[in-house]
C-alpha cells in the first residue's frame, strides 16, 4: 500500500504543478495590483479583494492537495453523481440564490458568494468521460445526441434561466472533446464553422452577395463536373449547399437589424462597421479602454502598481473579466505574451498526459479540461486586444473570484491525479 | 492504432496557431502602434501649467516702467462644455448668444468638432478682479470653462510704448516654430517685450497629474517626478532715463519724427522717442485687438511705426561732419583748406544751392554756415583721390568709412526691428547710370547728405556718439542689465576707420562755433559748451524735415541728441530748440527757457500736415 502511494506521487505531472503554481502567483499579483489603491492595503483584512484572492489560493491549494489523495476510480464512480448533483444546484440556484445585474446564478453566504455554474464545467467533463468510456460497442447517432444532452442541458439552464449566457457558451468547447472521440460529426462541425463564416462575410461585406453566389455556382458546377460519379445526389448536395450559404449571408444582415439595438451595436463595432460616433463610444467603450491599456505598456510596461488605465476607472470589471489588462499595461508585451505562452504549454501538455492514458476515461477528461482552458483563453484574451465580441468570462487563475478559482483547480487536479494513475485501466 | 488518434494534431495546431495570432496581434498594438499609448496619456494626464511672473523693467534711475497685475483668463474645453448655462455667461461677459457660437467656431473651427475638441482654449482673456468675481459666483454652472489666473503688464507712467513693446498672445504658426509655446500663450511681439522674451518669460513648470474615468484629479502622476516648477521671468534693467523720455515725448507730442538720446561713453539709450506716440497701457489686456485696430487705422500719424528706429530719412547738413572727418583722414582736407561758394556750388553752375554766407569758408566756416558748396568740394576730392585709381574706387573707399560709423548697416542693437538705412553702393549706380557712367559729380548731393542716403534717428545718433567719442562707439542697446547680468558686448568700442583725434577735434571745434554762432545758436547753454549741427532733410513728398544734432558738454561729452521732425523746416527751428531743451533738462535737471519749452510743447506740427506723414521710403540694397 505504501509503496503503491509513493508511485503515485512520483507519477504526479509535477511539471503541470508548477505551472499552475506559476500562473496563481502571477495572477494574485495581478489582482492586488489590479485592486491597489495608493496609501491603503492590508493583505490580512479579508474585506479586500487582494485578501481574499490570497485566501481563495489558499483554499485551491489544500483542494488540490485533497484531491491528489482522492484514489482515481472514486471519479470514475461517482462521475454521474456529480453531474446530477451540480445540475441540481445550478436549478436551486435559481430559487434561492441573489439576482445580481440580471443574473440568477449566485449563492450567497455573507461576504462570499458562489457560482455553481463555475462548477458545472469538470462535472460536465466527468459525465462525458465516464459517458464515452463505457460504450462498448459505439452507436455514433445515438452517443451524439445524448453526449450533445450532457452538453445542452447545462448550457440552457445556465444561458436562459440564469441569464449567464458566457458562462454557457465555454461548454461549447466540449465539441472538441467529441471530435477527438469521433462523435461529433466531422460534416456538422465543417458546415457549422462555414455557416459562421458565410454570416460574418454577410454583415461584413453585404455588397459581395452576388459574386459570392456567383463563385460557388462555379466550385459547384466544377466540383461535379470532376466528381468521378456524377449523381443526382451529389448535384442536390451542392445546390441546396449554394442555397444554404447564400441564404445565410443574405440574411443575417436582415436578421441583425432585428435584435435589440445593445447587441446589434456590439457586432457591428466588433466588425468595424459603420456606426455614428456616439454609439461607437458608448458600446465600444470597453474594447476601446481594455485596448488603451495594453497598447499602452509597451514592451516592458509601465510597472507594477504603475498603470494609468486599468486604475482610475476607465477599464471596467478591471479586476475581473478584464484583469488581462492590468497585465497588458503593466507588464508590456513581456506579460502579455509571458501568459500567452504559460497557456500555450499548460494546453498543449494537457493534450500530451492526455493522449498517454490507457484509461479511455481519462483521455476523454483530459481533452475536456485542455478544451475549456483554451476557450477561456480564446474568449478571455480575445475579447481585450479587440479580436472578438466583449463576452464575460473569466482568465483563469488571474480574475478575481473564488468560484471560478476553485472550479478550475478542481478540473485541473482531477486530471493530475487520473495521469498519476495513467498505467491503470480505469473502470 | 486508433484511427481518430491523428485528430490530437488538428487540435494542437489550432491550439498552437492561434496562440500566434494572439501574440502577433499583442505585438501589433502594444509594439506596432502609438495609438494607444497617445490615447491613454491623453485621458490619464492632465498637465497644469505652472505660469511665472513675467520680469519687470526698471528704468536707469530704478524706476519701474513694467510691472505685472493679476488678471484672469476664462478658459473653455469645448468637449466638457455640453449643459453649459451659456446665457448666464452671455449675460456676464455682455455679448449675444451669437457672439458666443462666433467665438467657438474661431477657436474650433466649428461646432462640430467643437465637440470633439478636448484642447484648452482662452474664451475671454485677462479678465479683471471683478469680471473674475462674477464668473466665479457662476462657475459652478459652467460646465467645461476655468479661470486661470495670469499676469497683465501695466505701466506706470504711459511712455515708452515702441521700445517696451507689447505682449500677445501666440498663433498656431508660431506654436508651429517654437515648441515651447502652447495654444494661449504669451509672447513679446515688440520692443523690449520681444526683444528679450527668453529672459522676461521665465519658464514654464508643469505638474502630470492623474485623472480618472469622471475626470476627477487622483493626484500627481509617480508623487511628482516629472513635474518642473515654475522659474520666475528676470527683470531687466533698462538705459532709459524714464524722466528724459517722458519730457522728449511732451516735447514731441503733435509732431511727427523720432528723437534718440545717448550716452557716448556707454551707447546707452536714454532716450527714444517716435512721434505720435500713443499710452502701452492700451495694448494690454482686453481691450488689446480693440485699441490696435484703432493705432492701425490711424493712417496721419501712423503712431505704430517707431520712427527713431524704423524709418531713415535723408541726414541732410548733418551728413557734412561725417564727410568732413572722412576727407581729413583721405588728407585731402585740412582745417584751413577754403573753398568757394556762389549760393551753390560753383563748378556745376551753382548745384546744389546754398544761401547767402561769407565766402569763402575754412573747415570750422563751412560747418557753422553748413555751405553747400564747401561739401561739393570736399565730397569730389575724396572720391577723385589721386590715391586711388579711379572715382570708383574712391567711392568705394568712403563708403567703407561711412559704414564704421554704423550707417548702412544694422548697428546690431538688442531691439528687434531696427533699420539697415541706405548708404548706396558701386553697383547700385553702376545700374542706374551705366558702368562708368558716373562720376563724383553725377553724385555729388552725397556730399550734403542728400539723394539716395538715408540714415534712422538712432544711426544719426551714433554717428555723432562716434564725434562726442573721438573715433568710437558702444553700439547702442536700451538694456543694461539681464537679471544682474550684463551683457560685456555693450562694453567693446567699434572703432571707426577715422583714428586720428585730431580730425574730430577739427570738426568739433566747427559744431561749437555752430552753437556759438552759426546756424544752431538756440542750442546755447549757459555754461555748458554744447556742440551741434542742423539739418534740413529734402523731402520729395512735402515741406522739409527739421534736423538737429548734438553733444555735451564739449569735453567728456555726457549726452547724444538726433532729432528730426517731419516737415518741419529749417533745423534750428523745431529740431534744435527740442534737442536743446531735452540736453537741458538731462544736465542741469530743471528748465529755465519755460517760453521756449511753452512754444515747443503746443507747436502742432501734425495737423497742417500736407499729406498726412511722409512714408518711409522703400529700402533698396
Amino acid at each position: 500500500m505504501r509503496e503503491r502511494s509513493e508511485s503515485i506521487i512520483r507519477n504526479i505531472d509535477w511539471f503541470t504543478v508548477g505551472i499552475y503554481l506559476v500562473l496563481l502567483t502571477l495572477g494574485w499579483l495581478t489582482t492586488y495590483s489590479a485592486v491597489y489603491q495608493a496609501g491603503e492595503s492590508d493583505i490580512f483584512d479579508l474585506s479586500r479583494k487582494e485578501s481574499k484572492q490570497l485566501m481563495f489560493d489558499g483554499i485551491s491549494i489544500l483542494l488540490a492537495g485533497s484531491i491528489l489523495i482522492i484514489d482515481a476510480s472514486f471519479f470514475t464512480a461517482t462521475a454521474f453523481f456529480f453531474y446530477g448533483g451540480i445540475l441540481f444546484l445550478n436549478l436551486l440556484v435559481l430559487f434561492l440564490g441573489n439576482t445580481v445585474k440580471g443574473s440568477h446564478s449566485w449563492f450567497r453566504f455573507g461576504g462570499f458568494g458562489l457560482q455553481p455554474a463555475e462548477l458545472m464545467k469538470f462535472a460536465t467533463g466527468l459525465a462525458l468521460a465516464k459517458y464515452l468510456s463505457d460504450l462498448n460497442r459505439p452507436d455514433l447517432k445515438k452517443a451524439f445526441v445524448t453526449t450533445m444532452s450532457f452538453i445542452l442541458i447545462p448550457m440552457v439552464i445556465i444561458a436562459v434561466l440564469q441569464n449567464e449566457t458566457g458562462c454557457a457558451l465555454v461548454f461549447l468547447a466540449f465539441i472538441i472533446v467529441l471530435f477527438r472521440e469521433g462523435v461529433f460529426p466531422v460534416w456538422l462541425l465543417v458546415f457549422g464553422i462555414a455557416s459562421i463564416a458565410s454570416a460574418i462575410l454577410g454583415l461584413k461585406y453585404p455588397t459581395m452577395f452576388w459574386i459570392f453566389v456567383f463563385v460557388m455556382i462555379v466550385l459547384g458546377v466544377g466540383v461535379f463536373l470532376l466528381s468521378r460519379k456524377k449523381t443526382w445526389r451529389l448535384a442536390l448536395i451542392l445546390f441546396l449547399g449554394i442555397g444554404f450559404f447564400s441564404g445565410i449571408m443574405h440574411y443575417t444582415p436582415i436578421a441583425l437589424d432585428s435584435i435589440s439595438p445593445h447587441q446589434q451595436y456590439r457586432i457591428k463595432i466588433w466588425l468595424g462597421l459603420p456606426v455614428t460616433e456616439k454609439v461607437e463610444k458608448k458600446y465600444g467603450y470597453n474594447t476601446n479602454q481594455s485596448m488603451n491599456a495594453i497598447g499602452s505598456g509597451g514592451l516592458w510596461g509601465k510597472g507594477f502598481l504603475e498603470g494609468t488605465v486599468t486604475k482610475n476607472k476607465f477599464v471596467p470589471e478591471h479586476e475581473t473579466d478584464f484583469i488581462y489588462c492590468t497585465m497588458g499595461e503593466e507588464g508590456g508585451f513581456v506579460g502579455t505574451s509571458l501568459v500567452v505562452m504559460l497557456y500555450l504549454i499548460l494546453i498543449v501538455r494537457i493534450i500530451f498526459m492526455a493522449e498517454r492514458q490507457r484509461s479511455d476515461f481519462s483521455r476523454i477528461y483530459g481533452y475536456a479540461v485542455a478544451s475549456i482552458f483554451f476557450i477561456h483563453l480564446v474568449v478571455n484574451i480575445g475579447m481585450t486586444i479587440g479580436l472578438l465580441l466583449v463576452i464575460g468570462i473569466p482568465l483563469p487563475f488571474f480574475s478575481y473570484g473564488g468560484s471560478s478559482l476553485i472550479g478550475f483547480t478542481l478540473l485541473l487536479f482531477i486530471f493530475l491525479r487520473l495521469d498519476a494513475q495513467r498505467l491503470m485501466v480505469l473502470r | 492504432m486508433n484511427p481518430l488518434a491523428g485528430r490530437k494534431y488538428i487540435i494542437l495546431g489550432v491550439v498552437i496557431l492561434t496562440a500566434i495570432l494572439y501574440i502577433s496581434r499583442l505585438a501589433y498594438i502594444q509594439l506596432g502602434t502609438d495609438k494607444y499609448k497617445m490615447s491613454a496619456d491623453n485621458q490619464a494626464f492632465k498637465y497644469l501649467t505652472d505660469y511665472p511672473p513675467r520680469g519687470a523693467i526698471y528704468d536707469r534711475n530704478g524706476k519701474l516702467l513694467v510691472f505685472n497685475q493679476v488678471a484672469y483668463d476664462l478658459m473653455i474645453v469645448p468637449r466638457e462644455a455640453k449643459g453649459c448655462d451659456t446665457l448666464a455667461l452671455c449675460k456676464i461677459l455682455n455679448i449675444t448668444k451669437e457672439d458666443f457660437l462666433k467665438r467657438l467656431i474661431r477657436l474650433c473651427g466649428n461646432l462640430e468638432s467643437a465637440k470633439k475638441d478636448y484642447r484648452e482654449y482662452i474664451f475671454e482673456s485677462q479678465m479683471l478682479p471683478e469680471l473674475n468675481a462674477r464668473i466665479q459666483e457662476k462657475l459652478y454652472k459652467l460646465n467645461g470653462f476655468y479661470v486661470q489666473a495670469r499676469t497683465v503688464r501695466q505701466y506706470p507712467k504711459p511712455i515708452a510704448a515702441h521700445l517696451l513693446g507689447y505682449i500677445g498672445e501666440v498663433d498656431e504658426k508660431y506654436i508651429e516654430k517654437h515648441p515651447y509655446y502652447k495654444q494661449g500663450d504669451y509672447v513679446g511681439m515688440f520692443g523690449i517685450e520681444r526683444g528679450y522674451e527668453d529672459a522676461l518669460r521665465g519658464k514654464k513648470g508643469v505638474s502630470i497629474k492623474i485623472r480618472d474615468a469622471n475626470n476627477n484629479i487622483q493626484g500627481s502622476y509617480k508623487d511628482g517626478l516629472y513635474d518642473t516648477s515654475s522659474v520666475p521671468g528676470q527683470n531687466l534693467v533698462c538705459t532709459l532715463d524714464a524722466e528724459l523720455q517722458e519730457y522728449g515725448e511732451l516735447l514731441m507730442q503733435n509732431k511727427i519724427g523720432g528723437l534718440v538720446a545717448m550716452e557716448p561713453g556707454t551707447g546707452e539709450i536714454l532716450a527714444l522717442v517716435t512721434s505720435p506716440t500713443y499710452d502701452p497701457n492700451m495694448l494690454v489686456g482686453r481691450d488689446f485687438p480693440k485699441n490696435y485696430g484703432k493705432l492701425q487705422k490711424d493712417t496721419l500719424g501712423r503712431p505704430l511705426i517707431n520712427r527713431a528706429l524704423k524709418s531713415f530719412y535723408p541726414p541732410g547738413s548733418t551728413f557734412k561732419l561725417l564727410n568732413a572727418l572722412v576727407a581729413q583722414q583721405e588728407g585731402v582736407l585740412t582745417p584751413s583748406t577754403l573753398y568757394p561758394c556762389a549760393r551753390g556750388y560753383p563748378p556745376l553752375g551753382g548745384k546744389p544751392k546754398c544761401h547767402a554766407h561769407a565766402s569763402p569758408t575754412n573747415l570750422s566756416g563751412s560747418i557753422a554756415t553748413s555751405c553747400n558748396s564747401y561739401y561739393s568740394y570736399v565730397f569730389k576730392s575724396i572720391v577723385e583721390n589721386k590715391k586711388y585709381k579711379n572715382s570708383v574706387e574712391g567711392f568705394e573707399a568712403w563708403r567703407n568709412y561711412v559704414l564704421s560709423f554704423g550707417v548702412g548697416k544694422k548697428i546690431g542693437t538688442d531691439l528687434p526691428f531696427e533699420a539697415k538705412g541706405i548708404v548706396p553702393t558701386v553697383s547700385y549706380y553702376d545700374k542706374v547710370f551705366g558702368k562708368g557712367g558716373w562720376r563724383a559729380s553725377t553724385v555729388i548731393s552725397l556730399g550734403i547728405g542728400q539723394a539716395e542716403v538715408s540714415v534712422t534717428p538712432l544711426q544719426m545718433c551714433n554717428i555723432i556718439c562716434c564725434i562726442a567719442n573721438r573715433g568710437y562707439y558702444h553700439i547702442p542697446h536700451v538694456i543694461r542689465k539681464v537679471g544682474d547680468k550684463e551683457d560685456p558686448k555693450w562694453r567693446e568700442k567699434q572703432f571707426t576707420l577715422v583714428k586720428d583725434r585730431q580730425i574730430y577735434e577739427n570738426v568739433i571745434e566747427g559744431m561749437s562755433n555752430v552753437v556759438k554762432a552759426g546756424t544752431g545758436r538756440i542750442a546755447q547753454l549757459p555754461g555748458i559748451e554744447v556742440c551741434g549741427k542742423t539739418g534740413t532733410a529734402q523731402n520729395p513728398h512735402g515741406e522739409d524735415h527739421s534736423v538737429f544734432v548734438l553733444f555735451a558738454p564739449r569735453e567728456n561729452p555726457k549726452i547724444c541728441i538726433a532729432i528730426l521732425v517731419e516737415n518741419a523746416g529749417f533745423g534750428a527751428t523745431w529740431a534744435a530748440p527740442i534737442a536743446s531743451l531735452l540736453s537741458e533738462k538731462y544736465l542741469t535737471g530743471k528748465i529755465l527757457r519755460t517760453d521756449l519749452e511753452t512754444k515747443m510743447i503746443e507747436g502742432d506740427l501734425i495737423h497742417k500736415h500736407p499729406s498726412g506723414g511722409a512714408k518711409p521710403k522703400p529700402a533698396q540694397h
